[in-house]
């Protein structure tokens, strides 16, 4: 039994038709073919799927879809301002080495992006602790941290 | 090597950004799970839920008969392929099952669900086998066999002892050992730990009208995996048939993709059986339970020394539990000679190493490939040496460490080597002799490496092929065998044609994802990409650079050696006046009459050697070296270790780009970290407990310590610009660094890794 729902996605509204079983992960990438948000585990335990709700970052891999209903999803595919600029976090990442396999990245960002938004000066600590869902095999974390240390900075 | 260090760069020695970091950034890269073809469908995986069984039947009927399934595959009806070096193992497994990660049945269906419902319909009959899991019960006589075909020994008796006779000996070790003023003897265990790549496995296998095979893969190895599967489809009657492997963005390598598996053949059958695209991409369990991990290894050791502390001999014997199927795991003792008869200067040196067939995972390259696991084994007991002569490790590090010029037992021809310099960069940073010898829960500890630097002879080819060509604006397009999984070949090719060439980093665009037009190369493995396709790069960007110039010279009226490129402009050395942007030189190559196109090709292949039979030879034209540093904090209640600094110092030759370097070596410290203190694939009758991120503890972002990466640049003769490989090296001496801390901190002695905290607490008990 298929159900309607409506969200905002990226500042759009979206109205789709979803199987009710549908994770927020599913609906993004098989349903909507926005590739941008990854699966990492399935589990809710690596972070890659990151998105935020609301402006709160959430694992979308085992997060209903039906949930979303009148609510807020940003993806990585829409943090880059109107005119296509890229977002200080993504701009900072790239600058700092942050990025190697790429695949914990969009989560990464958009962990990096909620725990900002919060809290725009946070400390080393708050950094790691706003990252620390987020796993990634390739960097060691240490040119993340100082990608968002430096954002921090910025603003 | 003076006229390299007195250079001025523009492009290399710069931290550049990741050519592809802007598309990651963006959520735009394409990695496997994000390919999707027209009409494509996806396959999945039946597993021996056994370690050790005959298989009585398979029941595939009703499998088959839900609709939405396109195939079933069983070993029953597919052709005999067989891959792995050894060639013992099959895509689907017919009558036995050796390991719990055995494929029984394969299925394709319109989506993954259907695909996952049909593989719960079939039914196998088992009869189960007695099934041995530890590699010394293994070799013993009367233990289950693994594959009864398998012959060994002189007299070619079954047996689960591979033919594969490690054995190094250089000068002579029991002579040696009785000179020696002390010797240490230990026994160190290490056990599985696996990739972790963030972007799980998978593939999407497609053919053509004419049975040409097109392979979206996952590898480090385009060009042997395309050999691989063209004798696959040799075996399944399509013999010269092409094969094109398409590697989309890899989201993470470590070693895991330097072979072919079973998931890759089981995906060409169904795409063949079905004629459609057909995709398989692990889940994380299967990625956890159905890769192939580190070799886990029995390290009985034993070294020597003088009352002055130079040491007098190595002796170390080694078990290898090689799993039910071989990899390369099995070949890890080639590189594990390495450290044994290299690592500081040892005149006497033996190793064996055997390598077991049990029927647990079978094993495979990860980062350091044996490296790390020998190294752990050899600098802890260095420690344990030091104490027992009554000498400073810092000081018997330095009394033994390499010097460039020296020959090793092995044969290695030591270039250029920072060692000395690694380990007085790690003693400064942490006050070694201030520190030292506390043992009041705090401790300080150092070890060694060494690893290929300059490529690896591992097979008869040790090359990398590079074209080059410019089109009318000045885009430089390289097209490189080697392979980007995310250390940033793309970015340090591009790094050192613009350099050589005398364009913009932005002008150049490294092409590395398609065997249909990039050139052969032996594979992302020994660290070896920026040492051979950076040479291979810079051969053809020299090519390339002198047809520009002899262009250049007919318009500017000048010599072709009197000219120079820099900035896109060529000019005239002795009058920069005469100049032309290079654009313009290149459109009137193509716009004259008899014009010709500004390409080039160049194969490098280095002048190092293949092991000879006895093991010994010039496995790499130059060697990496490196220290790290560590202070610990040990909490004597509950065992945990806690990590104050991390120094990890690196003779790296040349950092092409410090900003990519330091994330190789931060990168390979923190996993090095995990394989210390938390990681550990947990294996009961065969079958992996722990197939998750909540069980299997990678490090997270709360857990890393700061890292002080030191770069020590030697400015290696042969290296482009200087340069060696620096992607494994990070995570090698990582463990012993680790374990040495502990035992200054706390005074026990850790033989067996993870270091847990369970560990330290029994051997703090056992202590008192």
């Amino acid at each position: 039994m298929k159900q309607t729902i409506t969200f905002n996605l990226n500042g759009e509204p979206v109205e789709v038709e979803i199987e009710p079983h549908l994770t927020l992960l599913q609906l993004l990438r098989d349903k909507l073919e926005m590739t941008g948000t990854k699966e990492g585990c399935g589990m809710g335990e690596c972070g890659a799927c990151t998105v935020l709700l609301d402006g709160k970052a959430i694992n979308s891999c085992i997060f209903p879809a039906l949930e979303v209903e009148g609510r807020n999803v940003t993806t990585i595919e829409g943090i880059m301002d109107s005119q296509g600029n890229l977002h200080p976090i993504q701009k900072s990442f790239i600058e700092h080495g942050a990025i190697q396999c790429g695949f914990c990245t969009p989560g990464m960002i958009l962990s990096a992006k909620a725990l900002l938004d919060e809290n725009p000066n946070p400390s080393e600590e708050e950094i790691r602790n706003g990252i620390a869902g987020n796993l990634c095999r390739c960097t060691g974390y240490l040119q993340i941290i100082q990608a968002i240390k430096t954002v921090r900075e910025q603003t | 090597m003076g006229e390299i260090a007195m250079q001025e760069f523009i492009n290399v020695g710069k931290r550049i950004p990741k050519a592809d970091a802007a598309e990651k950034a963006t959520g735009k890269a394409i990695y496997i799970q994000d390919l999707k073809l027209p009409g494509m469908l996806y396959g999945k995986i039946l597993y021996s839920p056994h370690p050790h069984a005959r298989i009585l039947s398979i029941d595939t009927s009703k499998a088959e008969k839900l609709p939405g399934v396109k195939a079933v595959l069983t070993g029953y009806n597919i052709p005999p392929i067989k891959f792995g070096f050894y060639k013992d193992n099959t895509p689907l497994k017919a009558h036995k099952v050796r390991s719990c990660r055995d494929e029984v049945a394969a299925v394709a269906a319109i989506d993954p669900e259907i695909a996952e419902e049909a593989i719960d319909l079939i039914k196998v009959e088992y009869e189960i086998l007695p099934a041995v899991f530890d590699p010394e019960e293994a070799m013993q006589e009367g233990a289950p066999l693994i594959h009864e075909e398998h012959l060994g020994g002189k007299e070619k008796k079954p047996t689960n002892v591979l033919n594969l006779p490690w054995r190094l000996v250089a000068g002579d070790v029991e002579e040696a050992r009785k000179n020696s003023a002390y010797v240490a003897e230990d026994r160190f265990k290490v056990t599985w730990v696996t990739h972790c790549c963030m972007g799980t496995s998978g593939c999407v296998a497609q053919f053509d009208l004419k049975n040409n095979l097109t392979m979206y893969a996952n590898t480090q190895i385009p060009s042997l995996a395309q050999r691989d599967f063209t004798e696959a489809l040799t075996t399944m009657g399509l013999s010269g048939k092409k094969v094109r492997v398409i590697k989309t963005t890899i989201g993470g390598g470590f070693g895991s993709k330097l072979d072919t598996y079973a998931f890759e053949y089981i995906a060409i059958l169904l795409a063949y059986r079905t004629r459609k695209p057909v995709k398989i991409v692990f889940t994380r369990e299967e990625e956890f339970f159905a890769t192939s991990p580190r070799q886990p290894a029995i390290i009985d050791i034993a070294q020597g020394c003088t009352k002055d502390g130079k040491l007098t001999f190595r002796d170390v014997k080694m078990i290898l539990d090689n799993g039910a199927y071989t990899s390369w795991g099995a070949t890890t003792p080639s590189v594990m000679m390495m450290p044994i008869s290299s690592l500081y200067k040892v005149p006497n040196v033996r190793y064996i190493a055997k390598c077991v067939y049990t029927n647990n995972t079978y094993c495979q390259a990860m980062r350091g490939y044996g490296n790390p696991q020998a190294t752990f084994a050899i600098d802890s007991q260095i420690d344990i040496l030091a104490e027992m002569a009554g000498i400073d490790p810092l000081d018997f590090r330095l009394r033994n460490a390499n010097t460039p010029g020296e020959i090793t037992p092995q044969n290695f021809k030591v270039q250029t080597c920072g060692l000395r310099e690694c380990i007085d960069a790690v003693a400064q940073k942490l006050d070694w002799r201030q520190n030292r010898g506390r043992r009041d829960g705090r401790g300080i500890g150092m070890a060694s490496m060494i690893h290929v630097g300059g490529g690896a002879r591992v097979y008869k080819s040790d090359g990398c092929g590079t074209i080059i060509k410019i089109d009318d604006f000045g885009t430089v397009n390289v097209f490189t065998g080697a392979t980007d999984m995310g250390q940033g070949a793309d970015t340090v090719i591009a790094q050192i044609v613009a350099e050589e060439l005398g364009v913009r980093i932005e002008d150049v665009v490294v092409i590395h994802t398609d065997t249909d037009v990039c050139p052969w190369d032996v594979g992302a493995h020994a660290s070896r990409t920026t040492f051979v396709a950076g040479n291979s790069a810079r051969g053809a960007a020299r090519k390339v650079k002198e047809q520009i110039l002899e262009v250049a010279a007919k318009s500017l009226g000048e010599q072709p050696e009197n000219l120079e490129i820099r900035d896109r402009v060529v000019f005239s050395k002795g009058d920069p006046e005469k100049k032309s942007p290079l654009g313009k030189i290149l459109r009137a190559s193509h716009y004259t009459t008899g014009g010709r196109m500004i390409m080039a090709e160049y194969f490098y292949d280095p002048q190092n050697e293949n092991l000879d039979r006895e093991f010994k030879g010039n496995l790499s034209v130059t060697y990496a070296y490196g220290t790290h540093g560590v202070e610990v904090a040990v909490d004597k209640e509950t065992g945990e270790v806690k990590i104050l600094r991390y120094i990890a110092a690196h003779d790296v030759g040349k950092a092409i780009n410090p900003m990519l370097l330091e994330g190789q070596v931060y990168g390979g410290a923190v996993m090095g970290i995990g394989y210390a203190l938390t990681e550990r694939l947990i294996l009961q009758n065969g079958k992996v407990m722990n197939p998750n991120f909540l069980d299997y503890k990678i490090l997270t972002a709360k857990d890393v310590p700061n890292i002080e990466a030191i770069v020590v640049e030697t400015e290696d003769p042969f290296g482009p610009f200087g340069a060696k490989g620096i992607g494994e090296p990070g995570l090698v001496p990582t463990a012993p660094a680790i374990a040495n801390a502990i035992y200054d901190a706390v005074g026990v002695r850790i033989k067996d890794l993870p270091i847990t905290p369970e560990k330290i607490l029994k051997a703090l008990k056992e202590k008192k």
